[in-house]
């Protein structure tokens, strides 16, 4: 990374919202369906047929508006974006231009770095396109099911400055969505989809550069790749004395690298005007409120409990919220433990990793609590607790049930600790020849070996107090 | 009497009461089709079995005694840009030459369900575009008032076909004056309604927030009952409007008494034909001596409603035309290398002259740089215009005024002058912009013997005081022979 620059990012977001049927017809928005067979005169943009806006869709996208602190317009439209490719039945798709539902949002970020602010310019609702299928020999078939599916679209200010910021920034908002329920955000079906803008400057100029858009990525791993690779590469540019060019950039999953695909000059003048087939979007003060008033606890307030009741850091927090299932999981067993910061340590750092997106955790939370408990009256160090969490996993059960079965508790028996320090330290005279000439870090090998010799159930505190004691500290 | 020369009204009656049968009445109005075709070219498709079969479905019913709808058994004709399920609907286009719509317009599945026979499909302008009909890819149409003149346009195959006792009315759609102007042409009457009054599913758009289907017909009565059977909100139709009368041929003949009319002087300013401003204004005292009040009034910035329309429509136009690009229905050009050639190509070779125009110029008013100068200004003219109607409206039922500067002119003459055709519309847009109904109706006839057309422009939903004033002056001598 260079130092003498920074990157100047801002993020469009496309999630597809979770409604039944499609924006403009009564087609089915499920995913995964035989070509072609959830379409209808209107999403195939037959002569003659007319959209009639799905009134859900608005309100998913109010909602989500609300949830990202936006200002509700009360008065908005849908427009036309005009532009020729085969996945666009209508050879124009239909959005909204100069007046988005929601504008002028928010929302707060967690870092290494600490806690940021990122502006939310607009969200936008719209249909999306259909799916271009290439089929050898047969040429490319146009796939119509996802045609007219819901989807808002979600700028944000170019307030980003890192690739952790701009991931920092989508599991936010992708959390915001998912605890709302206007939409699954699963990217591997592609109903969460990033381009991202970036231009770079040297630190402490205030003016923008010249940017590139990199569109469609679908995952957050390949946004920060592709920041990555195109902050050093405008960087290289720069350097050699040469511009950057305003272009559309293709990311290549495969390489890492951007490429160009078009630049401004062939970009399209897409003649937007008002859909004269839709009347304006109205929303009445009643109506935001009746929605503002179904938003659920939303992260950010989960977030400051979190810290406040159980003293979780900031950035511990804010991981336990990101998934809700996670969180409520978590708000169970808290319920349940004298230790609710250790059940948030095993929660984070066991639970969250083994359960698959979208599951549910197998363990009952009374379990989880349990474990915390135990660890809490150092019955079970924090190794134990992993092992029997990774059993609970496959098979879940009383832990204590099976601590006794399999011996999982902690041993805590002074003098078996302190016979078994006395034969480490008498054995290892070069780790601590090691450790006297100033290698601290050498100590952490004896109690290594302790553990060894426990099987990973010595009480670590204790180890550590005798082993000091052995060695004459 | 002959069938065909029954009016409607009195076609309906004895459908009704069994003097006459559907078939009956499908097979003398196919008959005269047969006649009558070679010589003026309403339709471009006949669907003759169908309408055969549909009658008899009618009289079947009939015999039954299963309770019908008016418009059971009537003979009508479709202009071609109104969907028919399995039945060519191809906006005289070639690009829409084979196509035929999976599903059935609203107003067709309206007409359908009351038991109408459609006999074919009428004969248009391209995609709805000129004042003639003569921009039909197929063939031209002739007025049958006098076959060397032009029916007008875009509907003139729905009124030739009218006025030829072709149909026993036919449908066609005005965006600028399409339906209005043909009727004036021909000598028939034609309704423009309320903008959302009839949904506008099926109707392939060409300007959507100008387009309206409406009935044409013989005389004014019959075609306020065809009225009756095409209005209502569609949830299918987002600009769809709930239709608050119930019946317009109710309170049809009570007279102009009491009714205030407006006579804009603006309508009758330069270019227009002396014989239709006499015409029009006999009708205005023709309507005072009923008992009507008759005053000239002023109707400002009326000269920019012209250029305002060409602007929107065109530029609607350029969006709702984009769709056909050779890829998904229609006509698709065979020598193409790319996707991108594919269309230029399709579209090159299955749009006529007059359609590109207007794609053209659509396209240039809404581009980047051009849009607050042209798009954005025609729809401040929009507004104005609207509140110069309502103005109107204030204290007037209705407005008198000319459809059309001129009579049927001959064919071929105007084909090569288009801004020639876009001023023929100066009289009708007004309506479309704002929104408004307006009824077309013969007045007169000049010294050629060519029909002269007068308009009734109302306020929203202001129909039935337009089909009680046109009937009134139709009932007191207005009528054409």
């Amino acid at each position: 990374m260079n130092k003498d620059f920074e990157m100047v990012i801002g993020l469009e977001v496309h999630a597809e919202l979770k409604t039944a049927t499609k924006i403009f017809c009564g087609c089915s928005t499920k995913f995964g369906a035989e070509p072609n067979t959830q379409c209808c005169p209107v999403c195939t943009g037959m002569p003659g047929s007319l959209p009639v806006l799905n009134l859900q869709v608005v309100d998913f996208a109010v909602k989500a508006g609300l949830a990202t602190n936006c200002t509700i317009a009360s008065f908005s439209k849908e427009d036309r974006k005009n532009y020729f490719y085969p996945d666009l039945p209508k050879a124009y798709q239909i959005s909204q231009y100069d007046l988005p539902l929601c504008s002028h949002g928010w929302l707060d970020v967690e870092t290494e770095a600490g806690s940021k602010r990122i502006g939310i310019t607009r969200i936008h609702i719209e249909e999306d396109a259909g799916k271009l299928v290439h089929v050898e020999g047969h040429g490319t078939l146009i796939d119509c099911n996802r045609c007219g599916v819901p989807l808002i679209e979600i700028v944000s200010e170019p307030d980003i400055r890192s690739a952790e910021e701009a991931k920092a920034y989508l599991q936010k908002l992708r959390a915001i969505l998912l605890y709302t329920g206007v939409s699954d955000c699963r990217m591997n079906e592609g109903s969460l989809r990033c381009d991202v803008n970036l231009s770079v400057r040297k630190k402490g100029s205030d003016k923008l550069g010249t940017r590139t858009e990199m569109k469609n990525l679908n995952s957050f791993a390949y946004v920060v790749k592709a920041i990555e690779y195109e902050f050093n590469r405008q960087v290289s540019v720069i350097e050699a004395g040469d511009a950057v060019v305003q272009e559309t950039r293709r990311f290549d999953p495969a390489t890492g690298k951007t490429s160009s695909m078009r630049s401004k000059e062939d970009a399209d003048d897409y003649r937007y005007f008002p859909d004269p087939d839709l009347p304006p979007i109205c929303i009445s003060e009643e109506k935001r409120q009746e929605l503002a008033s179904q938003i659920p606890t939303l992260p950010d307030e989960r977030k400051a409990l979190y810290q406040e009741k159980y003293g979780l850091s900031p950035l511990a927090a804010e991981f336990l919220v990101m998934r809700k299932e996670i969180a409520d999981y978590f708000e169970e067993a808290a319920a349940l433990t004298q230790y609710p910061l250790i059940a948030a340590n095993l929660v984070n750092s066991e639970i969250a990793r083994l359960t698959p997106e979208e599951g549910t955790v197998p363990v009952a939370p009374a379990h989880l609590a349990r474990l915390a408990d135990l660890s809490g009256e150092g019955k079970l160090n924090s190794s134990m607790c992993k092992e029997v969490l990774a059993i609970l996993f496959k098979e879940d059960q009383d832990p204590d049930a099976l601590i006794a079965k399999g011996g999982f508790e902690q041993v805590s028996d002074e003098g078996l600790l302190r016979s078994m320090a006395k034969e480490v330290v008498a054995s290892s005279e070069k780790i601590l020849a090691d450790y006297r000439s100033g290698n601290k870090k050498a100590f952490q090998a004896l109690v290594g070996q302790m553990m060894k010799r426990t099987k990973g159930k010595g009480n670590p505190a204790l180890i550590q107090k005798i082993l000091k004691e052995e060695i004459g500290e | 009497m002959k069938i065909t020369e029954m009016s409607l009204r009195q076609l309906t009656g004895a459908l009704a009461d069994g003097q006459v049968s559907a078939v009956e009445a499908a097979r003398a109005y196919l008959d005269a089709v047969h006649e009558k075709e070679p010589q003026v070219g309403a339709y471009i498709t006949l669907t003759e079995e169908a309408a055969l079969a549909a009658a008899g479905q009618v009289d079947k019913a009939r015999a039954a005694g299963e309770s019908l709808h008016p418009l059971a058994g009537v003979p009508c004709g479709i202009k071609d840009n109104i969907c028919t399920k399995g039945v060519a609907t191809t906006c005289a286009s070639r690009m829409l030459e084979n196509f035929l719509p999976p599903y059935d317009a609203t107003v067709m599945e309206k007409l359908n369900a009351a038991g109408i026979v459609m006999l074919g499909k009428t004969n248009m302008d391209e995609f709805a575009m000129g004042g003639a009909t003569e921009t039909s890819y197929f063939h031209t149409t002739h007025n049958p008032r006098n076959l060397s003149r032009a029916p007008g346009g875009s509907s003139g195959g729905s009124a030739a076909a009218v006025a030829a006792n072709e149909a026993a009315f036919t449908l066609g759609s005005d965006t600028g004056g399409s339906i209005r102007q043909p009727a004036a042409f021909c000598g028939v009457v034609g309704m423009k309604p309320t903008y959302g009054l009839v949904s506008r599913y099926g109707l392939i758009a060409f300007a959507s927030s100008l387009d309206q289907i409406g009935p044409l017909t013989r005389d004014v009565y019959s075609n306020a009952m065809v009225l009756n059977a095409l209005v209502g909100q569609d949830k299918r139709d987002a600009t769809s409007l709930e239709c608050p009368t119930q019946d317009f041929t109710q309170g049809i003949e009570e007279g102009v008494q009491g009714m205030r009319f407006a006579l804009p002087k603006e309508y009758f300013a330069q270019g227009l034909d002396p014989q239709i401003k006499a015409a029009v204004e006999a009708a205005a005292k023709k309507l005072e001596s009923l008992g009507a009040r008759v005053e000239e009034v002023e109707l400002p910035d009326l000269e920019a409603a012209l250029p305002a329309y060409y602007v929107i429509s065109s530029a609607e136009a350029s969006s709702n035309l984009a769709r056909f690009d050779g890829v998904k229905y229609g006509f698709r050009a065979k020598n193409f290398t790319d996707v991108e050639s594919l269309y230029r190509e399709t579209r090159s070779q299955g749009f006529g002259a007059e359609v590109k125009r207007r794609i053209m110029l659509g396209s240039f008013v809404l581009s980047a740089g051009y849009y607050d100068a042209y798009y954005k200004k025609a729809l401040q003219v929009r507004t104005l215009l609207k509140q110069r109607f309502d103005k109107i409206f204030e204290d007037h039922d209705a407005i008198l005024a000319p459809v059309a500067p001129t009579t049927a002119y001959p064919l071929g003459q105007k084909v090569q002058n288009p801004v020639e055709v876009y001023m023929g519309d100066v009289y009708t847009v007004p309506v479309n912009i704002a929104g408004l109904p307006a009824l077309s109706l013969p007045c007169g006839k000049d010294k050629d013997g060519l029909p002269i057309g007068m308009q009734l422009i109302g306020k929203p939903f202001g129909e039935a005081a337009l089909y009680r004033a046109g009937y009134a002056f139709e009932q007191n001598g207005g009528a054409l022979v």
